[in-house]
């Protein structure tokens, strides 16, 4: 079933290098529409790098990268997120003096182009701070809405960086493991928040916690020495013999 | 301690707040009226005063709101004052027009130089203001037949204000003027810092990384408010050269940079008040202390710039806010 | 042609002195990211320091140089452990500050002790004058410039390539997380790279007094020639600091002679340039 979808996100063997290290081989990746597909490998995979590649922060010496059916290779990280291909990051890359509201609108006026008005004061902007409310309203920020971020747990800063991706109005959504440093009981939760996302939203996620990635991707890419070694169902990666050696194995002794 | 009813309306509520007039600034504005009647001798500095404020008020935007340094901003204040100046010299005495077509001046010399600003960050971004600032001031030594080299410029008086306010030997006329352009661009920074463009320009201060990541092009907001700051600098040269009626090359010298980043920097960066209870108190202290020796004013103000860097990293207006236990 | 060649010569003496003035800067730069603006109120301590010892405890000129470095060296530590240290982790612009707030104290103190006359030196007979070679005069004291700046490069590069201290402090600019994690005592490291480096623009500034004169205004007037080393040079770099040099002495003496009018003008005009094609210098790696 799911072949029959049409394909947002392609990469085309694309390729990294760090000096003499290859940091990403030629991986070829595609993401259907509205997919929720995990991307899973040992620490130094290149799972990040691989993200960074697709988002825009690094170059590739080599591949290409097609949203939508157009080459965005070239494009700036910027262009990239107006085209609706967004990411959050693994270590919290907020606005730490703005509130959350603050941080969230803004985002919304970027993607609604008005951030040149100089001369409109922000409360004119009554469209873009509703939506703005309605998201943290739905990643349960909205009471911290008015606080200070630096001054916010955690947790809910976790959830500042999907609020403020999704203010972007993303048809694509990398999330470089969203649950990073946050404990076993709130990243269940960070997770159920994540997968009540609009459906036609296109997730590749990365997780270290089998349980989660098992419970709610529904493809599992994974990426071992910066290749892609396998990509299919849970159930097929669960008993995939070399997925087992290379990184389940590892994992259960480590 | 949550509140429960906190809805969309309490958000909208709550941003309108934060632009909203509070009744020290009202009092603030009523207070700097005062001069006329209280130290009419002291009109002359209060006029320099106002102007080093709206100078120092072009540099927090760019430097309090957008994160962008700079140790060469006279080179606005200074073209603006020449631009004034070659007007005057050359027949059109009218300060309205003349303030006008300053600030254009210098905005659009801003908007040409900030396409190599934002290109540039850390170190390399100061040395190419402060090398900007420094070859615009060589520039205006080497052009001695436009600008008068190291004589400077004398100008004839300005016309009247509306064909009406003639600038005055006391300097009535020249501290009503230079209040009320500070007080217009104040308005109009303040209508900036607290539009939808502030905000992206207090994102590119709190974590420039992020921005692309939003989908920002934040290259062209830090470009557009440094072209506005620029005007604004250069509205204040010009202010300085229509009420004294000389300009020398001293508007265009690092000290002049160097001191506004001081201003701005005791008063408190990002508040935009910062930029004026900086430039008052700067400047009546230079007043005072200079009376007794001008050698030993930089020792002051030396010592008072370790002070604040060490202890009150939010300059003079964010310590007393702290004391009085405000939200910043 | 002769006289192209004096200006070669003369620019190059005057760019190893703003070299020995200004290395020092670089690596504690690109060591600390410490943006120190006080790196020339050292070269002036150097410069008062060398013409004070002469005159009042009547110490020969080749004596007064050691003191000059290890004055500024022992001052820099003082500073470095008292003040500079608590704002390694600011910001830039507090840095540049609270380093320009050292420099407006120092000049005052300056002015206090020594007015706001200039300094003279007096050298002694054999670096006075000049010698003939092929027809042209070259300045003694200006071939002595040279000879010792190029002896502290040679001690410079030997120390850092082949000491203990040089790879330890080479491990901490590349990557200071990485030196640390090693085991470096990278804070160690930096306060005797300080040290050194503050000490060098000590002897810099005895050396300057002979060329450009001293006065309070020192510490000011070549701030801006030393961050032009620096930055286009590229920090951390020597090779950096010292073609940075070269080229700017060079650039300056040249200038100055054939277009008298524009030729600073033309100076920062070239900085302004090279820094927007090469925003971390011309041999920057960071």
């Amino acid at each position: 079933m799911a072949e029959t979808k049409p394909i947002v996100l392609q990469t085309e063997a694309l390729t990294k290098n760090f000096g003499a290290l290859q940091v990403t081989r030629s991986v070829s990746l595609k993401l259907p529409h509205g997919c929720r597909h995990a991307l899973i490998g040992p620490n130094g995979a290149g799972k990040t790098t691989l993200i960074n590649l697709i988002t825009g922060q690094l170059k590739p010496d080599s591949g290409r990268i097609i949203l939508d059916g157009n080459d965005i290779t070239d494009a700036p990280v910027a262009a990239r997120v107006r085209k609706g291909l967004t990411r959050t990051f693994q270590i919290n890359t907020l606005f730490p003096d703005l509130t959350p509201l603050e941080a969230v609108t803004l985002a919304v006026c970027e993607r609604q182009k008005v951030t040149g008005q100089f001369w409109r004061g922000l409360s004119a902007q009554q469209e873009a701070i509703d939506e703005a409310y309605d998201i943290l309203e739905k990643l349960k920020l909205g009471d911290v809405a008015t606080r200070t971020t630096r001054t916010l747990a955690y947790g809910r800063q976790r959830l500042l960086e999907i609020a403020l991706a999704l203010a972007t109005r993303p048809k694509v959504l990398l999330l470089d493991e969203p649950a990073a440093g946050v404990p076993k009981d709130e990243s269940q939760m960070l997770f159920s928040v994540i997968s009540s996302l609009p459906e036609d939203m296109s997730i590749l996620f990365i997780e270290h916690d089998m349980d989660i990635v098992f419970r709610f991707a529904s493809r599992i890419v994974v990426l071992v020495a910066g290749g892609l070694l396998v990509e299919d169902t849970p159930d097929a990666v669960r008993s995939d013999e070399r997925v087992r050696e290379v990184y389940l194995g590892q994992a259960h002794h480590g | 301690m949550t509140d429960t009813t906190f809805t969309q309306a309490t958000a909208r509520g709550w941003l309108r707040s934060q632009s909203r007039w509070s009744p020290f600034e009202i009092i603030f504005w009523l207070a700097l009226l005062l001069p006329f009647f209280l130290f009419p001798t002291y009109l002359p500095l209060a006029s320099q005063i106002a102007i080093a404020a709206l100078f120092a008020l072009s540099v927090d935007l760019i430097l309090g709101y957008a994160g962008i340094i700079t140790l060469g901003h006279a080179m606005f204040f200074g073209l603006g004052a020449y631009c004034a100046a070659l007007l005057g010299k050359a027949g059109w005495g009218e300060p309205i027009s003349g303030l006008l077509l300053s600030g254009l001046f210098a905005g659009i010399i801003g908007f040409i130089a900030s396409f190599i600003i934002v290109r540039v960050q850390h170190l390399a971004l100061l040395m190419i203001t402060l090398g900007l600032g420094l070859l615009t001031q060589e520039l205006a030594n080497a052009l001695t037949w436009l600008t008068g080299g190291t004589d400077g410029l004398r100008i004839p008086r300005t016309w009247p204000i509306f064909n009406y306010f003639r600038f005055d030997l006391w300097g009535y006329t020249g501290y009503g003027y230079t209040l009320a352009v500070l007080f217009i661009c104040f308005l109009l920074s303040r209508r900036i810092v607290n539009s939808s463009f502030g905000l992206a320009l207090r994102g590119v201060r709190e974590n420039i990384k992020r921005m692309p990541a939003i989908g920002s092009a934040y290259q062209s907001h830090q470009q557009k408010i440094y072209a506005i700051s620029a005007a604004m600098a250069g509205m204040a040269g010009a202010l300085l050269a229509q009420t004294t009626s000389t300009v020398t090359l001293e508007v265009l010298s690092f000290n002049r940079s160097a001191d506004v980043v001081v201003m701005l920097i005791l008063g408190g960066t990002g508040r935009l008040y910062g930029a004026i209870v900086g430039a008052i108190i700067f400047l009546i202290a230079r007043d005072q202390l200079a009376g007794v020796n001008p050698q030993y004013w930089y020792f002051w103000i030396g010592l008072l710039l370790m002070v604040v860097v060490l202890f009150m990293p939010k300059g003079i207006l964010g310590f007393v806010s702290r004391l009085a236990g405000r939200r910043d | 042609m002769s006289s192209l060649i004096i200006i070669l010569f003369d620019g190059f003496a005057f760019g190893m002195l703003l070299f020995v003035l200004s290395v020092g800067l670089s690596v504690t730069l690109g060591l600390m990211n410490f943006i120190n603006l006080a790196h020339g109120a050292f070269g002036m301590l150097g410069g008062y320091v060398a013409v004070t010892v002469m005159r009042q405890l009547g110490f020969p000129f080749l004596l007064a140089l050691p003191t000059a470095f290890l004055a500024a060296a022992i001052v820099s530590v003082i500073f470095e452990r008292l003040l500079f240290r608590r704002l390694y982790g600011a910001t830039e612009l507090n840095q540049v500050l609270f380093t320009i707030g050292v420099v407006f104290v120092a000049s005052a103190v300056a002015t206090y002790f020594f007015g706001t006359v200039q300094q003279v030196l007096i050298l002694p007979e054999w670096l006075r004058g000049s010698v003939e070679l092929f027809g042209m005069r070259f300045g003694v004291y200006r071939i002595f410039l040279i000879v010792i700046s190029l002896i502290v490069t040679g001690v410079l590069v030997f120390g850092l390539e082949r000491t203990r201290l040089g790879a330890q402090i080479r491990a901490a600019v590349d990557n200071q997380r990485a030196a640390k994690g090693l085991g470096l005592d990278v804070e160690k490291i930096f306060g005797i790279t300080f040290a050194l480096g503050s000490g060098l623009a000590g002897l810099g500034g005895a050396l300057a007094v002979e060329i450009v004169g001293l006065d309070p205004s020192f510490g000011f007037h070549f701030l801006v020639y030393v961050l032009i080393v620096v930055s286009v040079g590229g920090l951390g770099s020597i090779t950096g600091s010292f073609v940075g040099a070269a080229l700017l002495g060079i650039g300056d003496v040249a200038g100055k002679y054939f277009w008298p009018e524009i030729g600073s003008f033309l100076i920062y005009m070239l900085m302004v340039a090279i820094l927007f094609v090469r925003p971390l210098g011309l041999f920057g790696k960071r």
